[in-house]
């Protein structure tokens, strides 16, 4: 399979990022990363959050860490050591965050030297943001080149979403180094098409229209998310729900292909289901 | 729905139509405020202090805005003087 960037030796860093806490960046990295996977792509998905660690019990892999991405900065483990290779999923790898540390163990030159070593051997680095835009956001967000930002219809979240593409725009290394700036796309998730038919909810353009940056897909609210993280299973390889098929959608946009957006309609209920309260 | 509520929705915007205009106000004076160079507040405190060896003037009777427009930058200072 030819590698992203076209250069053998460069893999394309994506991160996953949103200033506000709980709008679905992990969720949406597991799901993202698996389906860059399942695409034939060799995929890491590397656990920024130090102290809060949560990305391997999305993954289901909880109980097989042994070493994490500060062990490996620190040199007292290899990466190969470190690196989770997923059950599940074929050219998929998770490097998990530390339980114990705080924000202060990644130093960027300890960033930079593991990336640089999983660019290597890896086509895509996907890079799971913490909430806040302190240093572990900024961090994940450093040596990126494209951003995926994760964001709720609902005012804290849009702000917040506004505030990390300054940071994007102004504190990451392209930035920094006067290159071409990051790829930014707007991933819209737990979206009620119902409550935004009423009026209840930022439509898909209301935020496009405030952030102005391309839209990679929209994810509707859905009971399968949950469920997924219930069995530590990412919500893409559930081909029944429409969470895991929206998801599918945008990586598919993230490939440069086209697709529709779906689920955004209401979904009419029929006489029985009304009857019945489905 | 009631006809009095029918009424009702009709003088009152959508509580997602509030939520728009708000954020489009916030975000855009964010933004303006995130393209201002570092040195502007202190520049800002600087001129105040001179303008105060000559004139005694509040801190909010001088404004100092940067404007952008395309590729020519406008330093804009108003001082309200006092009347006598």
């Amino acid at each position: 399979m030819k590698r992203p960037s076209g250069d053998t030796a460069l893999a394309k860093i994506i991160v996953v990022t949103s200033g506000k806490g709980g709008v679905g960046k992990t969720t949406s990295s597991a799901a993202i990363g698996t389906g860059i996977a399942l695409k034939g792509f060799k995929t890491v998905i590397i656990d920024f959050d130090v102290g809060l660690r949560n990305l391997d019990l999305i993954m289901g892999c909880e109980r097989r860490v042994v070493y994490d991405f500060v062990n490996v900065i620190n040199k007292e483990a290899t990466l190969t050591q470190a690196l989770i290779k997923d059950k599940r999923t074929k050219d998929l790898f998770i490097l998990p965050a530390s339980q114990t540390r705080d924000k202060d163990a990644l130093t960027q030159e300890g960033v930079q030297g593991v990336l640089e070593e999983l660019a290597k051997d890896f086509d895509y680095i996907i890079c799971d943001s913490p909430a806040g835009i302190e240093k572990g956001a900024q961090m994940a967000l450093y040596f990126a080149d494209a951003a995926i930002v994760v964001t709720n219809p609902e005012v804290s979240s849009v702000r917040d979403s506004d505030r990390i593409l300054g940071i994007l725009q102004s504190k990451s290394r392209r930035a920094e180094e006067g290159k071409e700036p990051i790829e930014e796309h707007l991933l819209l998730t737990r979206y009620h098409p119902e409550r935004v038919a009423l009026g209840e909810m930022l439509s898909v353009s209301d935020v496009e229209d405030i952030l102005a940056i391309p839209l990679l897909g929209v994810i509707p609210e859905s009971e399968a998310v949950l469920k997924a993280s219930n069995q530590g299973t990412p919500v893409i390889l559930d081909t029944e729900s429409a969470a895991g098929l929206a998801y599918m959608d945008a990586v598919d946009r993230l490939m440069g292909e086209e697709r529709p957006l779906r689920f955004l309609d209401v979904q009419k209920k029929g006489f029985f289901k009304r009857l019945l309260g489905g | 729905m009631g006809i009095f509520d029918y009424f009702k929705s009709k003088s009152e915007p959508s509580s997602a139509s509030v939520a728009k205009d708000r954020l489009q106000i916030i975000v855009a004076h964010e933004r303006s405020k995130r393209k201002q160079p570092d040195y502007l507040p202190q520049m800002q405190q600087e001129i105040i202090d001179v303008i105060r060896k000559y004139v005694k003037v509040g801190s909010e009777d001088v404004q100092i805005q940067l404007e952008n427009i395309e590729d020519c930058s406008i330093l804009e200072v108003n001082v309200t003087l006092p009347d006598n």
